[in-house]
């Protein structure tokens, strides 16, 4: 037997292998590799790439550390925990442990301020909220289905929604010109458009608040939404995963206030995608809900869940940490007001150097307006500005084409994932960046009126 | 503006996907049957002596005292979180698909200790999931298509009718083995379940073994495992070794990985194989969910690591468990005392079933044994195996697996678990076993008098 060919081998995995499903070709990418090749350091590399495409919640960990100072019983390693350890190691049912359903379904009442109550039997877990979003899918849709979705929308939906499970994503086109709003008429023809084209449209899904846009969606456009998919008879995911970190007015409402409160929505179309990576900053935790109102996808999922349970070292951490009331309050709190700290920081340094943002009140980062400084409105463009703010400026931004928004410069820049000192840093490279790309702007108007003066003089 | 809607009592119901309603997910089998018995009427030793004895959960108790100790020893000090080595923060963050470098080296030493450092492991080919149950659906969806086919000798656990085929759909085509030959692999059955795929217009795209295997707690032989690697070479296959019971083999000599042959063959067309392994059975702990694929494709790891995304170990359990795994006195002495505790409680069960009147298949590993109850079933039939099963889980209350939930061919055997209890409860579990076999031999002898 010889060595088989590469092309052998190719042919040797499932198309799902072999595809580009996993997303990784995009440029989005691109961006983290000049990162990871020139990562910023404030002594060892002052002058490296600033990583601002990371949505991660870095803002509350010394409050949450002196937790875990403060209750070593929380973890089944410590002298105080380890009399749990058996039991919780070897339990392995899928409905997870009692505790950590109860302490999960009270922390999301919580964040919702007590305006809604969620049951703990109707808790599932999944691997994060990638595996839950893919999960609930699985549940939902066949391959060749599809999945409407608001853009601009989250890059990895395209892989978590789409790679294993064959289902499509159609996009719901959002324009600035009303803020980036879901309109009826935007979801009627995104439908429209599918079903000219044979598609079968099984869900919405909608991130609230909105990842990379930082909005929340108002009751307005809420019963919009509910009425839309009653009206279609199809599902409705919404993830809200970015639900603590709501900073200033108005308030965040859930998907579960709408329906709580609506008679007329079935409640079987509803579910809800959380986790906590985002709100609490425990992306490697891995904790991943999945909340439905229809009987069957909660069983259907908890079955499912098996391939993306929560270890339950972890489980026992959280139910521990989360029915703290005292902590979970004051955290919910401190943890919005830091937010809060740093958006008006950012939107204040860049009004120095006229840069607008979309006007955000939650999560992790901001949807930056920087068409003013694009040669052309156009993609291409937008590239170039991107390169430019990576290489030159040295900060990583998120391009909005890599969000589907149709719309080129756009960027959104995180804020939450490193200190003061590091903003502050960023911010002055931006402002110089700015500065300099006027000056450039003004410069060649001087040289064009130079031009057409000498011109004329050459002509008369 | 709230818009009126026709509410009919009947709705017509909200689709859900064809996965969703179809029942794949195998729960509706004797093997999870029993297990709602025992949910209903739990053994315990005082405050119900009379309940069900749960024999049907593969689960390893028995070396908990071993991990408490090394935990008294190390206890995490929460003023630094994992003895210091990383902060709280640092370890919550950390969602690198690659896992942790330090958890995956203390990974690759401890299946090489396992393998008595017949094999080597590059921590590098290790792909992380949340539990086995996760990596052998990975590779899966990985390695075939829907509506293509991995092969899986039988009798094999249950599980792997919605791991392998659930959400990935992809068959499964049974190789049939029989107790002519202590159901060992043979070429012939291999040829045979491969030819039927081929009859019914099915592409094959590998084999799935499990060594040392469940429900039947044997190891495979060297010469089986180098007749197995020939037969998917020749077919241009894959070949899934599933070693999740490598550390649970009585005698360490005895056990021979698909490792070990690769490394002989200096990994001539190692780049078919792919070993699954987990700490759920070894180490007891199957809360925890770490699973992991060891790939000699590069191509698959790359892939299986994307995809691991969606079921990646907890970051707070990868921490905890790179510093115990790292302490080589630790696994070392771990991996012997409990080989050691295992091979006990397999000679207590086989002798107390053989005062019984009833025989085992010959085991080496795992926590199960194979009993052979054929001679006692009324009919030679899969009826009259259930009939026995329904007898022993209502009147024994014994919650044992029938083999037929297990796709044996033959009907009459039974798995049984033994390490998931006390002795004393085992003790107790005999005993039952023995008064029913009694009980039997009596009814008997009445009726012959007749």
């Amino acid at each position: 037997m010889g060595s088989t060919s590469s092309e052998q081998q190719k042919n040797l995995l499932s198309k799902i292998a072999t595809n580009h499903g996993h997303g990784e070709d995009s440029p989005y990418f691109d961006g983290w590799k000049a990162y990871d090749e020139n990562p910023y350091h404030p002594t060892k590399n002052p002058d490296g790439v600033i990583q601002m495409g990371l949505a991660e919640n870095q803002l509350c960990f010394d409050f949450i550390e002196d937790w875990i100072k403060r209750n070593p019983q929380a973890s089944i390693c410590t002298t105080e925990g380890i009399q749990e350890f058996k039991d919780t190691a070897i339990f392995q049912d899928y409905h997870g442990l009692p505790a950590f359903r109860e302490a999960v379904a009270k922390f999301m009442g919580k964040v919702r301020g007590e305006r809604v109550r969620f049951d703990p039997d109707r808790i599932v877990m999944g691997g994060g909220s990638t595996g839950a979003n893919e999960m609930i899918t699985f549940c939902l849709a066949d391959p060749g289905d599809a999945f409407l979705i608001p853009s601009p929308y989250y890059p990895a939906f395209d892989r978590d929604l789409r790679w294993r499970t064959g289902v499509q994503l159609l996009p719901i086109i959002c324009e600035s010109s009303n803020d980036f709003k879901i309109t009826k008429a935007a979801l009627e023809m995104a439908y429209e458009k599918a079903q000219q084209a044979n598609i079968n449209v099984k869900g919405l899904m909608i991130i609230n608040p909105s990842n990379p846009l930082g909005t929340i969606l108002d009751k307005e456009t809420l019963q919009t939404i509910v009425s839309f998919i009653n009206q279609k008879n199809i599902h409705l995911i919404c993830d809200e995963i970015y639900a603590a970190t709501v900073f200033s007015q108005p308030k965040f409402i859930s998907i579960a206030e709408i329906i709580e409160g609506d008679g007329s929505c079935n409640p079987n179309l509803i579910h809800i995608v959380y986790s906590l990576s985002k709100d609490m900053g425990f992306p490697g935790f891995r904790v991943g809900i999945i909340y439905s109102y229809n009987d069957e996808v909660v069983n259907c999922a908890r079955k499912m869940s098996s391939f993306g349970l929560v270890s339950t070292q972890t489980q026992h951490l959280i139910a521990s940490m989360l029915s703290d009331d005292e902590f979970i309050g004051k955290f919910i709190i401190e943890n919005s007001n830091r937010l809060a700290t740093r958006y008006k920081n950012i939107r204040r340094e860049l009004d120095k150097v006229s840069i607008g943002c979309l006007k955000s009140n939650a999560g992790l980062f901001c949807w930056m307006d920087l068409r003013k400084l694009l040669k052309e409105p156009t993609l291409q463009e937008e590239m170039v500005l991107w390169g430019k703010i990576i290489k030159e400026v040295k900060l990583n931004f998120s391009p909005g084409s890599s969000f589907h928004c149709y719309e080129p410069g756009w960027f959104r820049v995180c804020f939450a994932n490193m200190d003061d000192e590091t903003m502050e840093i960023a911010l002055k490279r931006l402002q110089k960046f700015v500065k300099r790309s006027k000056e450039k702007r003004c410069g060649s108007k001087e040289e064009i009126l130079q031009k057409q003066s000498s011109a004329k003089h050459l002509i008369s | 503006m709230a818009i009126a809607i026709d509410i009919e009592i009947e709705k017509p119901s909200v689709g859900l996907s064809r996965v969703a309603v179809s029942d794949t997910h195998g729960e509706d089998s004797p093997y999870f049957e029993g297990w709602k018995v025992y949910d209903e009427n739990p053994y315990d030793e005082v405050r119900n002596p009379l309940g069900v004895i749960q024999m049907g959960l593969a689960e390893n108790q028995v070396s908990f005292d071993l991990i408490e100790e090394y935990l008294e020893q190390h206890p995490e000090a929460s003023a630094t979180w994992g003895n210091g080595t990383s902060s709280f923060k640092e370890n919550a963050l950390f969602q690198d698909y690659h896992g942790l470098k330090t958890f995956r080296k203390a990974m690759a030493s401890f299946m090489e200790q396992i393998r008595g450092e017949r094999a080597k492991f590059d921590p590098d080919r290790i792909v992380l999931t949340a539990g086995a149950t996760a990596a052998n659906e990975l590779l899966t969806f990985i390695l075939a298509n829907p509506g293509d086919a991995l092969l899986v000798p039988t009798p094999y656990y249950p599980g792997f009718d919605r791991d392998l085929r659930w959400r990935t759909g992809v068959k499964i085509i049974p190789v049939h083995c029989n107790s002519s030959n202590d159901f060992q692999v043979t070429p012939q059955a291999l040829e045979e379940a491969y030819n039927q795929a081929l009859a019914m217009n099915i592409k094959v795209r590998g084999l799935l073994i499990t060594n040392p295997s469940n429900p039947l707690g044997t190891l495979i032989q060297r010469s089986v495992l180098e007749e197995i690697l020939e037969f998917v070479t020749r077919k241009n296959i894959h070949l899934v070794s599933d070693e999740i019971y490598s550390g649970s083999v009585f005698s360490s000599s005895e056990f021979t990985s698909i490792a070990e042959i690769l490394e002989s063959q200096k990994y001539r067309n190692a780049e078919r194989v792919h070993i699954v392994y987990s700490l759920s059975k070894d180490l007891g702990l199957p809360g925890f969910r770490v699973g992991m694929i060891y790939s000699y494709n590069d191509q698959v790891v790359t892939t299986a690591r994307r995809m691991s995304s969606f079921s990646l170990v907890s970051s707070q359990t990868q921490n905890f468990l790179a510093s115990m795994l790292s302490d080589t006195k630790f696994t070392k002495n771990y991996i012997k005392i409990n080989r050691q505790r295992l091979r006990k409680r397999y000679e207590m069960i086989i002798e107390g079933l053989r005062k019984a009147g009833i025989e085992c298949l010959k085991g080496n590993g795992g926590l199960f044994c194979w009993m052979n109850l054929s001679p006692f079933l009324e009919k030679p039939t899969r009826e009259g195996e259930l009939g026995l099963w329904n007898s022993i889980l209502h009147e024994v209350k014994l919650n044992i697996s029938p083999g037929s939930s297990c796709y044996c061919s033959e009907p009459g055997w039974f798995r049984v678990c033994f390490a998931n209890m006390s002795e004393q409860t085992l003790e107790v579990a005999l005993k039952r076993i023995h008064d029913f076999m009694e009980k039997r031999k009596t009814d008997q002898r009445n009726h012959l008098s007749y």
